[in-house]
């Protein structure tokens, strides 16, 4: 195995990532469901998981966390902890290299180790190395912090009263200025028309409060990594996340390294959703391995990684939606109050998201809507698949059930009436300028034949497994009720508000055992998504290869942006096109240099790399590419953006701030016994327009996927976080929980394919729409079955039963 | 303290282990075999499931020193237990030891890397017909929980080789995934039960 770091005295540790290389006994390009590269590696449990990583002589890190959500730290005691058998090294914020002590995605607010003062329950406050886990654990635990509590600030109104304490009091970011308290990240208007006035031409008014609570993205595989410090003074830091070159810009400061002293690779990773856009684990294990000069791996336990990672932002929003008798949108109207908890993270993002999406998919022209994220004592919020749209869907989807009840109207049939479509213009002042098939996406959940009632009744009785409560037998159909909801969201995808949102890709084709090869080499986060799947069949399609080799992930190639946002096919993908055909055309020209004069067609712009073959676009073969290539290696690296987008005005909110929608509809039919307050969620059914689909199993499992999150935001999942003391009081799988395969229906799936001519191959980002419109939908047939209003998701089993 | 035990039939020692330790950090951390996952480490996700004397158990909860002179299969012994059990027929697993004969030895658990003429997509690879099963529907994504899935999945096709939907969903209900929302694992388990069927009916 190369040795990855270039450094022959560093040994390699185990667990690190190698190539993987896919042939195909198909042509295997884009538009066929290929079979994943890893599969086989994940499937015999050979594939290394970033908590999989192994040096030898390596040390264990372990992280303090603070106790208490806000207080003054008066002092802190190491000695006991130092002096323990096995201990290495034990840092507080007093042992950081450098000047630079915090980090962050947007603002750099966040302390790599407490500095005086604890702002949320779980911040780092001190760091151990040792040669057991269970060492670094005890002895963590016995270094002794004096806290001085602090009150707490846990929502707007504890964050913005007289006198309340200020949590950032010297913010320098870019939004401080425009913000009316400092306790606001960031505040996003977006208004258009007169929302005002046009209200007066309502014949029906509707209102409501909702609350939205926190979510974690809990996927599977704990933060972790291992860091090995390297003999040029710099650091090797193998680790799990969404996107590396993110993660190397705030480490290598905070470190006093260069970033080339930083070389970063990707590890297994255990799934992200978002969760992994932030920091953990990454500039702790490169301190201590710094400090001690030994390979030092730190691994999260399902505890500390509900403290390790920021969560999805609960929210209070604030809607009036108004219609004319027939049912037309007049104006809607909103406020978003998002708790992005005691550091910034993606917050000022998510801000924009909310507010720009925040009416829908509906076409109307008046609207005044603004959303905030406030800084409080409450565990840090971020990115979580949906960033933004999902709260707003929640909230908006209610509203237009709550306006079809208002009009008499059925509620699909509205949605349909004030659909947008291609042409629309966003609150935004965005012209949607490609499919946005609402409505067909509406009819077609619509449509489709319902589950037979009573579907647990079988000649042996009932089948408890198919009713709500499930093997706790707790009822055999008494008192089960049936509902059917729907719900419609948009989505945008890729980074927006003028973000440059590029990526790069290193594409090289050659000759090995006398067949054409293509290598892929990207930056890209493998969370899970199959991005790696994708690449290969674009490097197939393009250049007609059937060997791809996947290199691993690292920072030795350009950034590819991070696996977020719906955007790593569209870009990342679009970049590896873009390399292959320029790939493409260098081996074309290779070919007319030493074949030109063999036949006329060499001269045409019109020859195509298929089969292994330079082909004409009649199919007339003329060459073999291992004869073209025969000992030359081709290779480009490039980088590859998609259209432009502008910042969103700080007033009015108007701006072309998003790249491209994404639209998904979800019809939910659920059983509730009303007795128990159990739901029994007996189908999700979902339609998508993913423009193309390079990869349709991929596909149906990101769909699948995601709408199984929102079906556990509807019915169970949320971190409960103490309104006085701002502490998390669940943070395990026993008491966060996230939806089993007996909590989850089939989960049929109608794919659409209208294609984004703005896109590479007409493509649309998928990953996150089908998180949207399950929630509203599920909720909204569980008002179809109890007549409850249902104003907050999850819903527990009280709001069911009326149980204080 | 010191622990024996046979895994993937192979004899295996392990020494220096603390008491507290559990069945999965010595797999892990001592035996070198990580393909058995810690994802919550309280037996809520089912990520750590091994074969323990033939049952299902999440590693995590058991301690080391109760698996002392006992029979463990992890994932990277499945494909062996699986042609094992081929060969004896329904039922005949190797709980007892009796024959584990070849097994996967710790080299080879370690050795174990991609190679040019392994296509990833299970060719040239044995792999027990659950493995293949969920590479061809799609079950698997970020993979963190296939390996419990697959221990899992496997056991409950040798009690039960046609399984209906529903036994599926009890038989994995202790099984987390947070990527696919289960619809392909279903499919995975179905197309394996219906393989597994297909090859009996042919014998």
């Amino acid at each position: 195995m190369p040795n990855p770091t270039g450094n022959p005295a560093t040994p390699t540790p185990a667990g690190t990532p190698t190539q993987v290389t896919q042939g195909s006994r198909t042509r295997g390009g884009i538009g066929e469901s290929t079979l994943r590269p890893d599969g086989t590696l994940k499937v015999t449990g050979e594939f290394a998981y970033s908590s999989d990583m192994w040096h030898e002589d390596m040390l264990w890190g372990q992280i303090l966390r603070s106790t208490t959500a806000h207080a003054e730290i008066v002092s802190i005691d190491v000695s006991e902890a130092l002096a323990q058998a096995g201990v290495y090294a034990v840092l507080t914020h007093d042992d950081l290299p450098t000047d630079v002590t915090k980090y962050g995605l947007e603002y750099q607010d966040t302390p790599v180790l407490a500095d005086g003062v604890v702002r949320h329950h779980g911040e780092p406050v001190a760091l151990v190395a040792a040669d057991h886990p269970e060492t670094a654990r005890r002895a963590a635990a016995r270094i002794r912090v004096e806290y001085r509590e602090l009150p707490v600030v846990t929502d707007e109104t504890s964050a913005l009263a007289d006198g309340a304490p200020i949590l950032h009091p010297h913010r320098d970011d870019h939004h401080a200025g425009h913000v009316a308290h400092p306790n606001i990240v960031h505040r996003q208007p977006v208004v258009r028309g007169d929302a005002a006035e046009a209200a007066r031409r309502a014949d029906v008014v509707v209102t409501g409060e909702y609350v939205f609570g926190m979510q974690d993205q809990a996927f599977l595989g704990p933060e972790s990594g291992l860091a090995v410090p390297a003999e040029d003074g710099g650091v090797d830091l193998y680790v799990a996340t969404q996107w590396l070159h993110s993660d190397l810009r705030q480490i290598a400061p905070v470190l006093g390294l260069p970033e080339d002293k930083v070389r970063m690779t990707l590890s297994g990773v255990g799934g992200a959703f978002g969760g992994r856009e932030d920091l953990s684990m990454q500039i702790h294990a490169c301190l201590l391995a710094l400090r001690t000069g030994k390979p030092v791996k730190i691994v999260y336990n399902r505890f500390e990684s509900f403290f390790g990672h920021v969560h999805r932002h609960p929210a209070r929003l604030r809607y009036e939606h108004g219609a004319t008798r027939d049912g037309r949108l007049t104006h809607i109207s909103c406020r978003i109050v998002l708790d992005g908890g005691a550091y910034a993270s993606a917050s000022p993002a998510v801000v924009g998201n909310a507010a720009s999406l925040a009416v829908g998919p509906y076409a109307v022209e008046d609207v005044d809507i603004e959303a905030v994220a406030l800084y409080t004592n409450n565990p840090p919020c971020g990115a979580m698949r949906g960033f933004g749209a999902v709260q707003a869907c929640f909230a908006y989807e209610a509203q237009m059930d709550k306006l079809a009840k208002a009009l008499a109207m059925d509620p699909v049939e509205l949605r349909q009436m004030n659909a947008m479509e291609q042409g629309t213009l966003m609150p935004t002042g965005q012209r949607v300028d490609s499919p946005a098939p609402v409505a067909e996406l509406l009819r077609r959940v619509k449509a489709r034949p319902l589950p037979p009632e009573r579907q647990w009744e079988s000649t042996a009785g009932a089948d408890v497994r198919a009713l709500p409560g499930g093997l706790s037998n707790t009822t055999h159909g008494e008192g089960v009720v049936r509902g059917v909801g729907y719900a419609v969201g948009i989505k945008n995808v890729g980074f927006s508000e003028g973000f440059d949102d590029y990526s790069t890709a290193r594409v090289r084709m050659e000759v090995v055992g006398g067949q054409a090869v293509a290598t892929v080499h990207t930056a890209m986060a493998e969370v899970g998504q199959g991005g790696i799947t994708v690449h290969a069949q674009i490097a197939r399609t393009e250049l007609g290869v059937t060997q791809v080799v996947i290199n691993p992930a690292d920072t030795r190639v350009g950034s590819a942006g991070s696996t977020s946002a719906s955007r790593q096919t569209y870009v990342t993908g679009g970049a590896v096109k873009n390399s292959c055909e320029l790939v493409r055309e260098k081996v074309l020209a290779i070919g007319r240099r030493r074949f030109g004069t063999h036949h006329p067609a060499w001269a045409t712009a019109e020859l195509l790399l298929e089969g292994g073959k330079v082909v004409t676009d009649g199919g007339e073969v003329l060459a073999d590419l291992a004869e073209v290539l025969a000992d030359e290696a081709v290779e480009i690296e490039a980088e590859w953006r998609h259209r432009p987008t502008q910042a969103f005005d700080l007033v009015t909110g108007q701006g072309d701030g998003h790249v491209q929608y994404s639209f998904a509809a979800h019809r939910a039919v659920v059983e509730v016994d009303t007795e128990l307050g159990l739901v029994k969620v007996v189908e999700l059914a979902c339609a998508q327009d993913v423009g193309k689909a390079l990869n349709p199993l991929s596909v149906l499992g990101q769909i699948q996927g995601g709408t199984t999150q929102g079906l556990g935001m509807a019915v169970m999942e949320e971190i409960v976080v103490d309104p006085k003391t701002a502490k998390v009081r669940n943070p395990s799988f026993t008491d966060y929980l996230i939806p089993t395969i007996l909590d989850t229906p089939t989960i049929p799936v109608d794919i659409l394919e209208l294609a984004d001519d703005h896109a590479p191959y007409g493509l649309r980002g998928i990953g996150e729409a089908p998180t949207l419109s399950s929630t509203p939908a599920v909720l909204a047939a569980i008002r179809n079955a109890t007549g409850l209003d249902l104003t907050r998701t999850p819903v527990r089993p009280e709001h069911l039963t009326g149980t204080p | 303290m010191r622990v024996n035990l046979t895994v993937n039939g192979r004899p295996q020692q392990a020494d220096d282990v603390w008491e507290g330790e559990s069945l999965l950090y010595v797999l892990r951390e001592r035996l070198g075999l990580p393909g058995s996952k810690n994802a919550c480490e309280q037996g809520e996700c089912g990520s750590c499931t091994v074969r323990l004397d033939g049952v299902p158990v999440c590693a995590c909860l058991v301690a080391a020193g109760q698996v002392e002179g006992r029979e463990v299969v992890t994932v990277e012994g499945l494909a062996d237990y699986a042609r094992q059990r081929e060969q004896h027929g329904h039922g005949g697993h190797c709980a007892t030891g009796a024959c584990a004969a070849p097994g996967t030895s710790l080299q080879d658990a370690r050795g174990w890397s991609a190679t040019g003429t392994d296509s990833q997509t299970g060719e040239g690879t044995a792999l027990a017909p659950v493995q293949q099963a969920f590479i061809d529907a799609g079950a698997v994504q970020c993979g963190f929980c296939t390996p419990g899935l697959l221990v899992a999945a496997d056991e409950m096709l040798e009690r039960n080789p046609s399984p209906s939907d529903e036994d599926i969903r009890e038989a994995l209900a202790g099984n987390l995934c947070r990527c696919t929302g289960y619809e392909k694992i279903l499919d995975a388990v179905r197309l394996a039960a219906a393989r597994q069927e297909r090859q009996g009916e042919a014998v």
